[in-house]
């Protein structure tokens, strides 16, 4: 019998009389990955919290190795062998590596307060070396991508000695290769004897790593078991509550003849290469590619945040040049970005002067000063609240902040829906939403588009495009290599598209990180 | 290329400014010249490396000349009513400093009261009691004082060595100790510093105790240098103080800047203006216009760069590197990314 490392017995938490968590209770064996899965604000980090010691719970324990765990802030946790790897890193981008991997227990030189660099320098090259990190210790993080960040915080975490490592989110932003290069550290961990959390979206790469799931809802454990035991059904419909019997909603407008958007040979030197693409009235039209193909900045292109030096741009057929956002909002474009909380959101702001942001103009008076009529303002921001199923606390009150992942994406585009625009150019809307909040996005995308509005769908997802989408238009190294109707759509030839111009590498090279730096 | 010349603009501002000031009077390319302008500089540019420190944390210490006011004036009122001699009396001045330090530090991290609201607090706080004790009058210094202004250390004016010694440790501080590593940390990123285990409360504690100190030096060395300290000693120097911090390339905002080459070309950079000044015999009344608008521009300038360097590193457009998805079966892997 293998024992468990870590008990949870009868955790529960609520805030404010809210129950974040209700009478949790599981184990995760030693040397084993559990599949942590759930909603957002199924109180998986929640829990996280309460392992992690920032926040403790009103009833319930924990055990850590069969003796009692009660930490009571996060050095606590870290002392006891538990390393967290969160989506937003904790690294400081102004150090090295070397100076983010030791910066509270420098090796000294003697007993003076002198740090011994060469010590910090080799042990960190050992770390670094471990996880196949081909790169200098001094190397300032603000250098790194973010692949090679999250592989930095892990080599953190080996070197307090963790022994339990929990991953929150972990491939949101990473490609596809560095989500490989994680999953082979992963696996390797897991031979050492390391034991795991593993918290994620991606459904399929729960399945494919765990080794037992454990499934959240509303704060209570609703199923768990071994990973061979689930499905993708299974873990959808249990986080959910309800049988999923489809991920996207039957697409049932057609796309009318009128095109909203022209884009005629578009260039920028480096960026983009040519550009040809129409956007019709009622259409969803996706634009797939790897990372850095350009697709995003040719979304900023056709906004007007980035100049373009060839090529026409006609919106509603008026030709356009040199715009700014300003000017594509006030004829009738959004753009969802795929950064919702850097370019997104007002963090600290309230979901009220979120949503009210772009459309603020609109609901103030007078000529000048232009008084703003709050009551108007709110009730809209509420029916749009409502339509979109938001789930926040009084929305004048509550912060952006304080909202989960899914709820803020639907913030984000409660905003540009208020100003009713003709064209949405979405990047990335549901990166790092759940299951049940990526349906009710695909349902808004649906009622857009049956209502009229051309949308400009960029995502990573191919499957999500092939669900969503009249037709999909392939980016690869700022080009457009492909175009496929609803009827052509096929996994393989899309691909192909994408990776045009792409080198083969040879299938003995190991795409684990890249050698020196970028 | 154009990054070295964005991330190296300090020092070449002030090789610009030097071979200006050169040209329009030759007089100011001689080593007296020179050597008189890094002397005038010694002050302000320890009381500068005292105010990096608290930038570093993206604090700010608005304090500093209320600091050299009364530290000052204690030290030289000790002396003139008890006799204290000038060792003792820097002792005494540097305590004094120390303590508008720690006072600063407790406001902070205690109260939690902002950096900015917490200085301007004492500064003004500090110059009253100042006047109080002096009622507004001059204090003047005696000789065994007024000689560390003059004195000189193997051919190099006492205030400059001073400089050059606090400028050293400062540099050691912040690159070879675990606290100066955490400055910078604490700057970048407070609450992963929080996370990461560090006492952000004394990191930022003890970067205006540090400041205090060197700010009280840096007026001991000023009044070494006058003789005298009248109820204006020491105002508005706060101010040079964030110039030639920000001049050197540290950020307002923390986490971003060094002590050496940094602050001590900064400070030099502002008192070659003033001194350049002078000898290029601009109008007298025309000075302080001049000095402001050269230093306006220069620290414009830093803004700018800033931005273009932040702008250049983003610019980057990562690009996957994969073998072909048909080949080694991780077709459903490509939809992430």
């Amino acid at each position: 019998m293998v024992d468990s490392i870590l008990q949870f017995d009868g955790i529960s938490k609520s805030f404010f009389g809210v129950r974040a968590l209700e009478d949790v209770t599981f184990a995760l064996r030693k040397g084993h990955l559990l599949g942590l899965i759930g909603e957002n604000g199924a109180g998986k980090t929640t829990l996280m919290n309460v392992l992690a010691g920032v926040l403790a719970p009103d009833s319930g324990a924990m055990k850590l190795r069969g003796a009692e765990y009660a930490p009571r802030r996060p050095a606590d946790a870290t002392t006891a062998g538990i390393a967290f790897i969160h989506q937003e890193l904790n690294l400081f981008t102004n150090l090295s590596i070397a100076d983010n991997l030791f910066i509270d227990r420098f090796p000294r030189l003697g007993r003076s307060p002198f740090i011994n660099r060469a010590a910090a320098r080799r042990q960190t090259v050992g770390l670094l070396q471990s996880l196949n990190l081909q790169l200098s210790p001094e190397t300032l993080v603000d250098r790194l991508t973010p692949g090679e960040r999250q592989l930095v915080e892990i080599a953190k975490a080996l070197s307090t000695g963790a022994e339990i490592i929990i991953f929150d989110e972990p491939t949101t932003s990473l490609t596809a290769a560095e989500t490989q290069r994680l999953f082979r550290i992963i696996r390797d961990l897991r031979e050492q004897g390391k034991s795991t959390i593993y918290i994620s979206h991606n459904l399929g790469d729960v399945l494919e790593l765990a080794d037992d799931v454990v499934v959240l809802r509303d704060g209570r454990l609703v199923d768990a078991g071994p990973a061979r035991d689930f499905t993708m059904d299974r873990m959808i419909s249990r986080m959910v509550g309800r049988a999923i019997d489809q991920i996207f909603p039957t697409r049932e407008s057609k796309p009318s003849h009128e095109a909203v958007l022209n884009v005629k040979g578009l260039s920028q030197a480096g960026i983009v290469k040519d550009i040809h693409l129409t956007l019709h009235k009622g259409q969803v039209l996706g634009l797939f590619g790897l990372m850095g193909s350009g697709r995003t900045e040719l979304a900023r292109m056709l906004f007007g945040l980035e100049p373009f030096e060839q090529g026409e741009l006609l919106i509603n057929g008026v030709p356009c040049r040199r715009t700014c956002a300003g000017d594509s909002i006030r004829r009738g474009m959004a753009f969802v970005t795929e950064n919702r909380r850097e370019e997104g959101l007002l963090m600290e702001a309230t979901v009220v002067d979120n949503v009210g942001l772009v459309a603020l103009p609109a609901f103030a008076i007078g000529r000048f000063p232009r008084l703003l009529r709050h009551r108007r303002l709110n009730d809209a921001v509420a029916r749009i609240v409502e339509a979109m199923r938001i789930k926040s606390g009084p929305v004048a009150r509550t912060l952006a902040k304080d909202l989960s992942g899914g709820n803020q994406q639907k913030v984000v585009l409660g905003k540009w829906l208020l100003s009713r625009p003709a064209i949405f150019l979405m990047d990335e809307p549901t990166r790092g939403i759940d299951v049940g909040a990526k349906y009710e996005v695909y349902t808004i995308i649906n009622d857009l588009a049956a209502q009229g509005a051309g949308i400009l769908l960029i995502s990573s997802e191919l499957e999500e495009l092939m669900g969503l989408c009249d037709r999909i238009l392939v980016m690869s190294k700022g080009e457009i290599t492909g175009s496929f109707e609803r009827s052509e759509f096929a996994q393989e030839p899309i691909l192909h598209a994408a990776f045009k111009g792409h080198q083969r590498v040879p299938q003995s090279r190991e795409s684990s990180g890249r050698a020196g730096g970028r | 290329m154009l990054v070295t010349t964005l991330r190296h603009t300090p020092l070449i501002l002030f090789v610009v400014i030097f071979l200006l000031f050169g040209w329009l009077s030759p007089r100011f390319l001689s080593y007296q010249s020179f050597e008189n302008v890094v002397k005038q500089a010694s002050y302000i540019g320890i009381a500068a490396v005292g105010m990096t420190f608290v930038l570093l944390t993206a604090g700010i210490d608005l304090s500093i000349g209320s600091n050299m006011y009364l530290s000052a004036i204690v030290a030289g009122l000790l002396i003139k009513n008890y006799g204290l001699p000038a060792p003792l009396a820097l002792v005494v001045c540097l305590g004094v400093g120390l303590l508008f330090g720690v006072v600063n530090a407790l406001i902070v991290t205690r109260l939690r009261i902002i950096p900015f609201v917490a200085t301007l607090a004492t500064l003004w706080v500090g110059r009253g009691l100042g006047l109080w004790l002096t009622e507004s009058t001059e204090v003047e210094f005696p000789e065994s004082v007024t000689r560390i202004g003059s004195q000189r250390w193997l051919g190099i004016p006492l205030p400059v060595v001073i400089f050059a010694v606090v400028v050293l440790c400062a540099f050691v501080l912040l690159r070879w100790t675990a606290l100066g590593r955490q400055v910078y940390a604490v700057g970048n990123d407070i609450e992963a510093a929080k996370k990461a285990g560090i006492d952000t409360a004394r990191v930022r504690g003890t970067a205006f105790i540090l400041c205090g100190v060197l700010a009280a030096l840096g007026g001991f060395i000023s009044v070494a240098q006058l003789g005298t300290v009248n109820a204006g000693f020491g105002k508005d120097r706060e101010f040079d103080a964030i110039a030639a911090a920000v001049l050197g390339g540290t950020s307002l905002f923390g986490g971003i800047g060094s002590v050496f080459p940094g602050t001590v070309l900064g400070a030099i950079l502002i008192q070659m203006v003033t001194i350049g000044l002078v000898s290029a015999q601009v109008d007298l009344y025309l000075q302080p216009l001049v000095a402001a608008g050269i230093i306006f521009v220069a620290v414009l300038l830093d803004g700018l760069r800033t931005q273009q360097l932040a702008r250049l590193s983003r610019r980057r457009i990562r690009v996957e590197e994969m073998t072909a998805p048909w080949d080694s079966g991780m077709v459903p892997e490509l939809r992430r990314g």
